[in-house]
């Protein structure tokens, strides 16, 4: 319990006072927890009821999604919101049940305002200085933006010059309206490269890898091994813009790849027409697209920028062979957005050959010059057999950091996936003891890669927030990031520059870093007096925020923290909690429902994810739809984070059920920490065995994945559970 | 009012380049037309590939946007004028009168009173609201909106009545306010491009040919049918359904770039009606299938099922049958055959138009197709280039480091 004092603001006004008994609930306040009642018929145009008030202060007027501006307190409090518009008044019907379950949240909410503490701020020195990893186009730009807004950039690259990809090519795509014109690669590049060898922000080290990288965001020690030298310098934030892989043409058997120097792919094309070869008597030419790719046998997604970059090479074969005859086969042609007009470039040169089409079959008889190609498609205005001096094969983008670190429950359905993270990374090897093969070799508990979504991009909610990689601090970019052409990797390296600075500037405050709950401020403790080294919170935190010291206990790393409390739902022996936020909090809640005498009437809990479900649940109520009223909602940080020995509480406590609304999990996770729902599910699996020993029905227990849209159904999915439990009647542990 | 960065534009690109800004700690103002934040994604039912809803992501975006005392929000604001002045730029905003103040409690008591209906332009005038309303269910602000056209005015009154705050007031005037800014990031959107103007395609002469944008609203639990999918002409819910893609874009006469978004939201749309409808037949016309990157796997699984029918060909011609169903022919280009079927529903996946092209900013210079082209101001979103969601968030997240580099350089502190 904290020791500052209570203060409880209750707002009569939107019916709130017609419904519900004002006076009993100042009275509750008063008598039950010596709290200073102030009541309101419109609180918040009162804005100077909250003025001089302090301590622990408990506002019981609308949802907590409403009227934040209104209702702040200073940084000496702590704010408490009891919902009783929408959660009761607006969702409920009879008065009676109404006024017990206005009781309840005021009890709920005074007994966990009073239980928090004051969130303390981190205050460590730390960095702003951004790394680097990749001199290719992306690590490039990434650093002469982030220079640019005056942060001081190190660059990392494994090869002995900068430029990446790029320097290999002759031209690239249009960058600019009208987006007709190719643009010469090495002045585009070497542009570039001169303006970072100029900036006195930027220092460059060459011929490099990363010898390990420890530490969090603010305060990363890296180590950057170079071939006479190592250093140890300390970054705030990491780009890791280590590029792509070519695909390896040789596994699609068909396309003979190796066997004939005249079947080559995009990428040796792009030498050959950088180093100004004139295809001496070859004059026909066949690209085939997509040679791997959208193939479940080989790379499953698209690459998408190998259709315009092989109109890109047909029109520059053209142009250096005058008489050529160029076939282009695909099969569908991706030239994006602008790149129509680029498209269409191609499509006016009566020497290139468009069509939707497979080759089914590439044959040539040894020593003879030229390829019989078979072809399979629909309507071919040349016929299905075509004869050619050159077959281009365009193979596909991998990402660098492919197969680095297979996450299996993100992508269940691709069957056994290794589970290394589950193999803890020693952190007592010591940092020369790294694998050649890894990029980042992050001294993290989870490993030494970024966590990937399904097809080896470090990803997770691409759509919302892209960048969130599940290592706090460190963002990919560009090609290692999704398959892109350069004028993407540029936009995308300034993205994440962006992000970079924003978490050096974040972490500076000691806030927490990366959606949803950017810009907060509490912490956890562990007690290590109670921690029996178990290492469910370094294994579960989805974002490798706990590593294990060499005793292994845990050790936590505020600034990786994401705050959801998934760690706090782990631990078997509740030695985590926040400031704000504890399984004590929790219980304390539970305790205060006040359990019916009557045994026709129910009292179940529903722990509600407070980033969907809760507001679902306020979205419905906005429509007046009503659900039971036996039921007491709890918001939740995560659903990851109700710890189990909750469920046993409720229950012996006399709760007759409990219901857990979170986001819906599988490869198409909605959860913000991509695994709380799911995790809980796991742990309710459990549950539901204990409860059956307990000779209680397992179905007491009920986890739902709620997606916000979904507020027209969740009055529905809670009456559903309260008459499945009505069912087997209330707890038998009822009073006892 | 000066601000370190004005962000044009509140759809999703908007918000979080202002959010991003704000979080880094630089005063941020942001100013949207509507009377709500969040633009075309909060008429979407779901997002592609994961089928989930924009609101989820939205939600904590706009949970951000409360807890950012550096950031100032307008609505109902239209920048009609930029200009630069030594190292600041000066927007000229025409604020509309809303009617109704921040002492509105979203109680709900003077809709009740309202006996005055208004067509629901955020549903696409497929149904009616009253002319006092909240724009939706997830609105934000969370305040209710008066329609001037409709509203009867001071000799009405009703609203007034009935509110308990003192939030309304029918007398309020539209005024117009000058900021200052040290950089401006322009993120003003798209508006789907007129699909009257591709005649033979018989929208708006024909009921039941819809646009994409307005099948998301059809489909939307909080859209003019609860979320039922039901042909206009007689309420039935069709058991066929056309998609025509290009419907504008690739096209000379239109739009002559891709839209790249339409492919991949058609395929969400024939996913999620297979799931509303598991006997629903449907086919595609298509020229090719973007579904780039790893939307890949998206578009596999809808070609997994059978009941889809792809045919590769340019819809030349929609008639409209006595049964009002429709007519959708085309040249099939994988057989060389000409094509038709009858089909009850036909939604057209009309393209991505810059916002400008019917209402440019003065002082912005765009280029021939709309796009803002870059003359100091920065731009994000589909007002810079078309995109999706994914990539106007990456692009607002570029467009904001540019602001944060001139303000740096500029001395601005934090």
């Amino acid at each position: 319990m904290n020791e500052m004092k209570l203060n409880v603001l209750i707002c009569s006004g939107c019916d709130i006072g017609k419904k519900l008994d004002i006076e009993k609930l100042k009275g509750i306040a008063e008598r039950e927890f010596k709290g200073e009642v102030s009541i309101s018929s419109e609180l918040c145009n009162s804005p100077e009821l909250l003025r001089n008030v302090h301590g622990n202060v408990v506002i019981a007027a609308c949802s907590p999604r409403e009227k934040q501006a209104n209702f702040s307190v200073e940084n000496d409090s702590i704010l408490e919101r009891v919902n009783l518009r929408e959660g009761i008044i607006w969702s409920h019907q009879s008065n009676e049940a109404m006024q017990s379950m206005a009781e309840d949240y005021l009890r709920m909410g005074i007994n966990s305002v009073m239980r928090k503490s004051l969130a303390t701020l981190i205050d460590e020195e730390i960095s702003k200085d951004i790394l680097v990893i990749g001199g290719g186009i992306t690590g490039i730009t990434a650093a002469l933006e982030a220079a640019k807004a005056n942060y001081n950039v190190f660059l990392v690259e494994k090869e002995g010059k900068l430029g990446g990809k790029v320097a290999e090519y002759g031209r690239i795509l249009p960058v600019k309206s009208p987006y007709r014109d190719t643009v010469d690669a090495s002045s585009f590049i070497n542009e570039r490269i001169a303006r970072l060898k100029e900036d006195s922000r930027i220092k460059t080290f060459l011929s490099s890898s990363i010898g390990s990288i420890s530490g969090q965001p603010g305060m990363f020690d890296v180590q950057i091994k170079s071939p006479s030298s190592e250093a140890i310098i300390r970054v705030g934030s990491i780009i890791v813009a280590t590029g792509w892989k070519p695909y390896d043409a040789s596994k699609i058997k068909k396309y003979k790849y190796g066997l004939n120097p005249d079947i080559i792919t995009t990428l040796e094309l792009e030498k050959l027409l950088k180093d100004g070869n004139s295809f001496a008597n070859q004059k026909t030419f066949a690209f085939v697209l997509c040679a791997g790719q959208r193939d479940d046998q080989n790379l499953p997604y698209c690459s998408s920028v190998c259709c315009a970059a092989s109109l890109k090479e047909a029109l520059q074969i053209r142009e250096r062979v005058r008489d050529s005859k160029v076939f282009i086969f695909y099969k569908d042609m991706r030239a994006l957005g602008v790149y129509e007009e680029f498209y269409k470039k191609a499509q006016e040169d009566s020497g290139i050959f468009l069509a939707k089409a497979d080759v089914d079959e590439i044959s040539w008889n040894d020593g003879e010059p030229g390829m019989e190609l078979k072809l399979n498609g629909g309507f071919l205005d040349f016929g299905t057999d075509i004869r050619v001096d050159k077959v281009v094969l365009a193979t596909g983008m991998i990402s660098s950091e492919f197969g680095m670190y297979n996450v299996k429950e993100e992508h269940p359905e691709n069957g056994p996936l290794s589970y290394s993270h589950l193999n803890p990374y020693k952190l007592s090897d010591g940092a020369t003891a790294t694998s050649g093969e890894h990029i980042l070799n992050l001294r993290y508990r989870q490993g030494p890669e970024l966590p990937t979504l399904m097809d080896g991009f470090p990803d997770s909610h691409y759509v919302c927030f892209p960048y969130e990689s599940r290592r706090t601090g460190i963002f990919a970019a560009g090609t290692a990031r999704s398959p892109s052409n350069v004028a993407t990797c540029e936009i995308d390296a300034k993205g994440a520059a962006l992000k970079a600075i924003q978490t050096v500037e974040l972490a500076d405050r000691g806030l927490i870093i990366g959606p949803p709950k950017v810009g907060e401020e509490d912490h956890l403790t562990i007690s290590l007096q109670r921690c029996t080294q178990c290492r469910r919170c370094t294994e579960e935190c989805p974002f490798g925020a706990i590593d294990e010291d060499a005793k292994t206990f845990p050790l936590y790393n505020p600034l990786r923290c994401r705050d959801c409390g998934i760690c706090m739902g782990a631990c078997p022996v509740q030695a985590i909690s926040f400031k704000q936020y504890s399984v004590d909090i929790l219980h304390s809640m539970i305790k205060s429902i006040k359990i019916p005498e009557e045994d026709d009437k129910l009292r179940i809990v529903v722990f509600a994810c407070e980033n969907d479900a809760y507001p679902a649940l306020d979205i419905a109520s906005r429509e007046r739809m009503k659900y039971s009223e036996e039921v007491r909602i709890i918001p939740v940080r995560c659903l990851g984070s109700v710890n189990s020995v909750l469920v046993a509480d409720s229950l012996s406590e006399g709760i007759d059920g409990l219901l857990f609304l979170g986001c819906k999990y599988g490869s198409d996770y909605q959860c913000h920490f991509v695994r709380g729902s799911e995790l809980e599910s796991q742990r309710l699996k459990a549950l539901k065995e204990t409860l059956d020993n307990l000779a209680l029905e397992p179905e007491r227990l009920r986890i739902e994945q709620i997606e916000l849209s979904d507020w027209s159904k969740v009055g529905n999915i809670i009456d559903g559970f309260v008459e499945s439990v009505r069912k087997f009647g209330p707890n038998p542990f009822r009073g006892l | 009012m000066n601000t370190d960065v004005l962000v044009v534009g509140g759809g999703i690109a908007g918000i979080t380049a202002a959010v991003e800004a704000a979080e880094i700690g630089y005063n941020v103002t942001l100013v949207e037309k509507n009377f709500y934040l969040g633009g075309r994604v909060v008429q979407f039912y779901k997002y592609f590939p994961k089928l989930c809803p924009p609101q989820c992501g939205l939600e904590i975006l706009l949970r951000r946007a409360k807890n950012l005392r550096n950031l100032t929000i307008y609505t109902g604001a239209e920048v009609k004028n930029v200009s630069k002045g030594g190292s600041d730029y000066t927007a000229e905003i025409t604020l509309s009168p809303r009617f109704v103040n921040d002492r509105c409690t979203s109680c709900g008591k003077c809709v009740e009173a309202c006996d005055v209906s208004r067509e629901n332009d955020f549903n696409f005038g497929m149904d009616t609201t009253k002319a006092i309303y909240l724009p939706h269910q997830y609105a934000f602000p969370n305040r209710y909106v008066i329609d001037q056209r409709n509203c009867k005015g001071v000799e009405c009154s009703k609203c007034v009545e009935a509110c308990a705050y003192g939030a309304i007031d029918l007398t309020e005037k539209g005024k117009n306010i000058t900021i200052d800014a040290r950089a401006v990031i322009i993120s003003t959107g798209w508006k789907q491009y007129d699909a009257e103007k591709i005649h033979y395609l018989g929208f708006g002469k024909f009921k039941n040919v819809v646009t994409n944008l307005m099948m998301e609203r059809i489909a939307s639990p909080n859209g003019p049918f609860s979320g039922r999918i039901v042909r206009r002409s007689d309420g039935k819910e069709p058991k066929s359904v056309a998609f025509v893609q290009c419907a504008g874009s690739r096209d000379e006469n239109n739009l002559k770039y891709c839209s790249q978004v339409c492919c991949l939201a058609t395929i969400k749309q024939a996913n999620y009606l297979k799931t509303l409808y598991p006997e629903i037949k449907i086919q595609i016309f298509y020229i090719d299938l973007r579904a780039y990157g790893i939307y890949e796997h998206f578009l596999k699984r809808l070609e997994s099922d059978r009941s889809v029918e792809f045919i590769r060909g340019k819809v030349s011609k929609i008639d409209e049958l006595g049964n009002d169903n429709l007519l959708v022919q085309a040249e099939d280009t994988l057989s060389g055959t000409k094509v038709g079927r009858e089909v009850e529903f036909v939604v057209l996946a009309t393209g991505m138009e810059p916002s400008s092209v019917a209402s440019g900013i003065k002082g912005v210079s765009y280029d021939e197709n709309g796009f803002v082209s870059d003359d100091g101001l920065f731009s994000c979103g589909v007002a810079h280039k078309v995109g999706d969601v994914s990539q106007s968030n990456q692009d607002a997240e570029a467009a904001t480091l540019s602001a944060i580099q001139l303000l740096r350089n500029s001395g601005v502190r934090k």
